[in-house]
């Protein structure tokens, strides 16, 4: 009951943060909205194949810098008196929950701009939004951990980078594929494999989070 | 030389292995012809690879347990073993395809899992270079090493059995062990696997003690 206290309590702080400055919410919509419209001038036709990775590669990358934020904006300082007031349990999974809400209504307005400028047919919408609502999910759950580890050293930009892409390319894999299967409108039994891969990852990366971050977290 | 039988024991396997995967007659199939014999030189090096990254995996999670510097040294020069056994894996498996499915990089999902998961412990390599304090380095790598290894095996192991593979036994192809394996193979093959999964154990034997003797005339 306690951690459950403590979670709550560190999510209403980070939103409640996040709501006061506004600043890294809009500064990542504007860049994935600025991407989209890059890769639509750039583009102006594309082809279905294409539509759907590109669109994987845009959130990957809008991803990779809003999470990646985590714990670097927060000194030493704050982070001893989380230290001394919460469990390192709470702290992660609060993070991953705040960063799961980021990463949810981020992937909404991009899907929905990048479906308003890139005209494509979509063959199973509904489908394809839970593909885009899973993958959020599964970003924000393995760059929370990352970006705790890359926080920690000391060069965090282009390390962030190098160590959470191997990481995310499995998912991207069965993310794209999965998505794929969505909008050429096939029958959704088809899909099941993925979703059930996808539960399974998620499911290893936020057990293997629970019980790495204590280790990570005191210095 | 009562602990050192094994050492013995990789050598004469080695050994034996690459004089018999040469002599010792294989069944005459398609497309494969006598490259068939690469197997002999090829898997091993993915066994030998695995066990590595596992070994490292339990000094990983030793470490945290105990704080002791041996157990990181030992998880840092099983990666770095392991690494190289995965680049001689890549390219005997690259000569292999070449002649088998006339590409030396076929867009195979086993293929690109290898090397993914290659520069994921590479990215591991790069991460213990980016922090200089000794206790810090060893525990965020250490921390990376069990966040990678499950991500190592959904690549390798459970990737290409989802999608079609022209590697046998994914993607619904029949294992090498089905038909293609007859009792002559067995023969080299089963020696070849032990006796380069005991060469990279004492490869890493090696380098853990030369490691540990450095840190020794470092700490004054």
């Amino acid at each position: 009951m306690q951690l459950f206290k403590q979670i709550k309590f560190l999510v209403e702080k980070e939103v409640i943060l996040e709501w006061r400055s506004k600043y890294a919410f809009n500064g990542i919509l504007l860049y994935v909205v600025s991407t989209i419209f890059v890769c639509f001038l750039s583009f102006k036709q594309i082809n279905p194949i294409t539509w759907n990775a590109l669109f994987w590669i845009i959130m990957l990358f809008a991803s990779v810098n809003a999470i990646a934020k985590s714990f670097l904006q927060e000194n030493k300082n704050r982070q001893l008196y989380y230290y001394t007031i919460a469990s390192a349990k709470a702290v992660i999974l609060s993070k991953i929950i705040y960063n799961i809400m980021l990463m949810l209504l981020l992937s909404i307005i991009a899907i929905g701009f990048y479906m308003l400028v890139f005209k494509n047919p979509i063959g199973d919408p509904w489908f394809y939004l839970l593909a885009v609502l899973i993958g959020s999910i599964s970003f924000a759950s393995v760059f929370t951990m990352i970006s705790g580890i890359a926080s920690k050293a000391n060069n965090s930009g282009a390390l962030m980078a190098i160590l959470s892409f191997p990481v995310i390319i499995p998912l991207l894999i069965v993310l794209i594929k999965f998505s794929k299967n969505a909008m050429d409108g096939l029958d959704r039994s088809v899909s099941l494999n993925e979703i059930g891969v996808l539960a399974a990852i998620n499911l290893i990366v936020i057990t293997v989070s629970l019980l790495l971050f204590p280790y990570l977290w005191k210095d | 030389m009562k602990e050192n039988w094994w050492k013995i024991l990789a050598s004469v396997l080695v050994l034996y292995s690459l004089a018999g995967g040469l002599l010792i007659e294989v069944p005459a199939l398609p497309i494969l012809h006598e490259s068939i014999r690469n197997l002999y030189y090829h898997v091993p090096m993915w066994f030998a690879m695995i066990l590595l990254y596992l070994i490292s995996v339990i000094y990983s999670i030793k470490y945290l347990a105990s704080g002791k510097t041996n157990h990181d040294l030992i998880a840092v020069e099983c990666v770095n073993t392991g690494v190289i056994f995965c680049f001689l894996g890549l390219a005997s498996g690259m000569l292999w395809a070449n002649i088998t499915w006339g590409d030396f990089w076929p867009n195979d999902p086993k293929l690109n899992g290898s090397a993914i998961s290659t520069l994921m412990y590479l990215a591991y390599l790069v991460l213990r270079n980016s922090v200089d304090e000794e206790q810090k380095r060893a525990k965020i790598s250490a921390v990376y090493n069990i966040f990678a290894f499950p991500v190592m095996i959904v690549l390798l192991f459970i990737l290409p059995r989802m999608t079609d593979s022209l590697h046998p036994g994914n993607g619904g192809n029949p294992g090498f062990g089905g038909y293609d394996l007859d009792n002559n193979m067995k023969l080299v093959f089963y020696p070849a696997v032990i006796g380069w999964i005991l060469m990279g154990t004492w490869i890493m034997n090696i380098r853990y003690r030369l490691r540990k003797l450095e840190n020794i005339e470092n700490s004054i």
